[in-house]
């Protein structure tokens, strides 16, 4: 479902694209205009020693003054000079986990008699707002979106939950460790796709947020916050903003013919290399915003007259994923990494129309050994480059 | 909540749950061989199973002991029952090759494209099977002799390990008195009952009745069993094009996203399981794939 702008009959409302400055003073405004009009908010909060999504009440429960500090298997919080509520990357959560969550009842089924009937889930689709979505994590719900509501089947949870979202975006004022949205083509600048967008600016004295409307229901929320228009300036210092954070990149990934690339080297001796480190601990595809593989499982009660069916996350780093009758199908880890960047980086195109990836770096922070996959191309493009033949015996 | 505007697409009822089942009836059970059994269904709930296409395969469940992906067995003209074919591998296909007349089963489906029937019109048909790879072959079968004049020569090859691992043993019987197919049936093993052809299915394909360049093909199998059987095929002048195989991969939903059935870019519940071999051949010469 790829979303288009919320049309009105003469076209677009008239507010979508309006500018205007909120001050940091009237931040809790905004908060309580978004929860007066019927959403429940969730966003960022500070949590054992990490920033995590979660209910926000007030907003002191935003990470104000905190920042991250991310590298290869490393993550940690500093506090900031300054009082800002959106100083730092994204952590180790995704929206995937409201969207998408880790265990979700699809049905139960009551036995009557020889046969039985279907229950489905109710739609849990609460109105909730999520605060703080950063462009490369729009760029992810997206790409869930052609998974889950895009092709012929529809996830009925998914899309009842989905269209329940005011989608209030954060531009991010800096680049993380382990970014590489613009590699990408993700961010850092939010584009489209959300209700609201924030840029927060922070210079001597002032404190306050560009504040975008992308939508009817963006700017429905702010009828009666108080506002002032934008001037040039403001839209200078926003555009200032995100220029220097795209510059400012932890990381870049080639993506130049990464397709062919990768599904032309299932062979090459990287993969054993890599596998070599990696403890199959499936860290990054739980922290992937896009990660979409699950399992599902029967739970009877004790005289199985009622039978719930659940899904839970599931991971292609698991040897039971491929597990057929004969055994899995990827014995080893390094048929297992392949799988996962492979289908990441390149047969998710095939699959889906885009790339599985949007750079946001959380594979790469919260892989417990410090695996690059940004690196792991390099080391494959450089292996194609220098026409490295493949491991004896191959990979797998 | 009033305030809130409906997003695009407006209010319009949210779509039917895709994963729900619907309740079978087991009314009757034949044992194939010591691990497998083949049931015949009636839906509780409709007259008539949904339509499926030779190829296709339904998401089944003794409910409270999990699902597995099975393929389709029966003749998909025949709309009051449905066919399964299910070997014991774990706990799902344990509970349902053990299913007895009476039992109820949770059935969604069908899934995933079929064998192209169409493209062997006026052309000669092989068909090979390895093991419980006949079972999804058999709906074509029934296809291909119900409208025999459409085709050319038919030509079945069908291999097991033992005489004991053939399935479907009653109806190899009676194909094999038909004047307007051949069907050929080896085993890798036997012992001194068994009077029929031992040797690999692939060692049957040069001799062969088929004009290979006129040919289309249609295999299941084991995976090294259909890349030997290719080959002799191509050998055979059969094109690459015309070579079809079903595939099997671990599958949790049928419907394209639970990302278990992959192999390189496909989705087999949702591109296959049916693949051509000219697309899928040298994905199946990669180890662990």
């Amino acid at each position: 479902m790829d979303r288009p702008a919320l049309q009105g009959p003469g076209g677009p409302h008239p507010d979508v694209g309006r500018r205007s400055v909120l001050g940091r003073a009237d931040f809790s405004r905004l908060l309580a205009s978004i929860r007066t009009a019927g959403y429940r908010i969730v966003g960022p909060t500070v949590r054992d020693g990490a920033i995590v999504y979660g209910p926000i009440e007030a907003e002191s429960d935003l990470p104000v003054g905190w920042t991250d500090r991310q590298e290869a298997g490393t993550y940690r919080l500093e506090r900031r000079a300054d009082g800002a509520l959106f100083g730092y990357n994204v952590g180790p959560h995704s929206w995937k986990k409201y969207l998408f969550p880790s265990r979700e009842r699809l049905f139960t089924a009551h036995r009557k008699g020889a046969s039985f009937s279907i229950d489905a889930e109710p739609a849990d689709d609460a109105p909730t707002a999520y605060l703080g979505v950063r462009a490369c994590e729009v760029a992810a719900i997206r790409i869930q979106d052609r998974v889950f509501v895009g092709g012929a089947a529809v996830d009925p949870g998914y899309a009842a939950r989905r269209r329940r979202v005011l989608l209030i975006a954060v531009q991010c004022a800096q680049a993380g460790g382990t970014c590489f949205c613009v590699s990408m083509g993700t961010g850092p600048g939010v584009t489209d796709g959300f209700d609201l967008a924030l840029t927060e600016r922070i210079e001597g004295d002032r404190h306050e947020f560009l504040v975008e409307v992308g939508s009817e229901r963006g700017a429905q929320v702010l009828v009666g916050v108080p506002l002032r228009p934008a001037d040039a300036d403001d839209v200078a210092a926003m555009v200032a903003t995100v220029d220097r954070t795209a510059r400012s990149m932890g990381r870049t990934l080639d993506q130049n013919g990464i397709h062919d690339l990768l599904l032309g080297r299932l062979d090459d001796p990287e993969w054993e290399k890599v596998g070599e480190r990696c403890l199959a601990c499936t860290n990054c595809t739980m922290a992937c915003p896009t990660c979409f593989c699950h399992s599902t499982e029967e739970v009877p009660n004790l005289d199985a007259s009622q039978v719930e069916r659940w899904r839970r996350w599931d991971s292609c780093f698991n040897l039971g994923f491929s597990e057929l009758h004969t055994g899995s199908v990827r014995t080893t880890i390094p048929s297992r990494y392949r799988q996962w960047m492979t289908h990441k980086l390149a047969s998710w195109f095939d699959q889906f129309g885009s790339s599985g990836c949007v750079g946001c770096g959380r594979c790469i922070t919260w892989c417990p050994v410090g695996i690059d996959l940004t690196a792991e191309v390099r080391a494959i493009r450089s292996n194609a480059a220098a026409g490295r033949p493949p491991a004896a015996g191959g990979s797998g | 909540m009033s305030t809130l505007p409906e997003p695009p697409g407006g209010a319009a009822a949210l779509p039917e749950p895709p994963l729900a089942p619907s309740p079978y009836s087991v009314v009757a059970r034949t044992a194939d061989t010591v691990d497998t059994a083949t049931l015949v269904l009636r839906p509780l709930a409709t007259d008539a199973c949904p339509p499926f296409r030779p190829g296709q395969f339904n998401m089944v469940s003794l409910l409270g002991r999990g699902e597995a992906a099975i393929s389709i067995s029966g003749d998909p003209d025949r709309r009051g029952e449905l066919v399964h074919t299910i070997r014991t591998a774990g706990l799902a296909t344990q509970a349902l090759a053990a299913a007895a007349p009476g039992a109820t089963v949770a059935v969604r489906g069908p899934y995933g494209i079929g064998w192209p029937i169409e493209r062997a019109r006026g052309k000669d048909v092989i068909v090979i099977a390895g093991g419980l790879g006949l079972a999804p072959l058999r709906p074509l079968l029934y296809e291909l002799l119900r409208h025999r004049d459409r085709f050319g020569r038919l030509e079945v090859i069908y291999g097991a390990r033992t005489p004991g691992d053939l399935v479907y043993y009653a109806e190899l019987q009676s194909w094999r008195t038909r004047t307007d197919a051949r069907f050929q049936v080896t085993v890798d093993a036997a012992g001194r009952e068994w009077y029929g052809d031992v040797g690999l299915v692939t060692l049957r394909i040069p001799d062969a009745r088929f004009d290979g360049p006129n040919a289309v093909a249609y295999l299941c199998g084991p995976e090294i069993m259909m890349r030997f059987a290719a080959e002799a095929l191509e050998a055979r002048g059969v094109r690459r094009e015309e070579i079809w195989v079903s595939l099997e991969r671990n599958m949790k939903c049928g419907i394209g996203q639970c990302g278990h059935c992959q192999l390189g870019p496909y989705l087999l519940c949702r591109d296959g399981p049916v693949l051509g071999y000219r697309e899928v051949g040298p994905l199946l010469r990669v180890r662990g794939l």
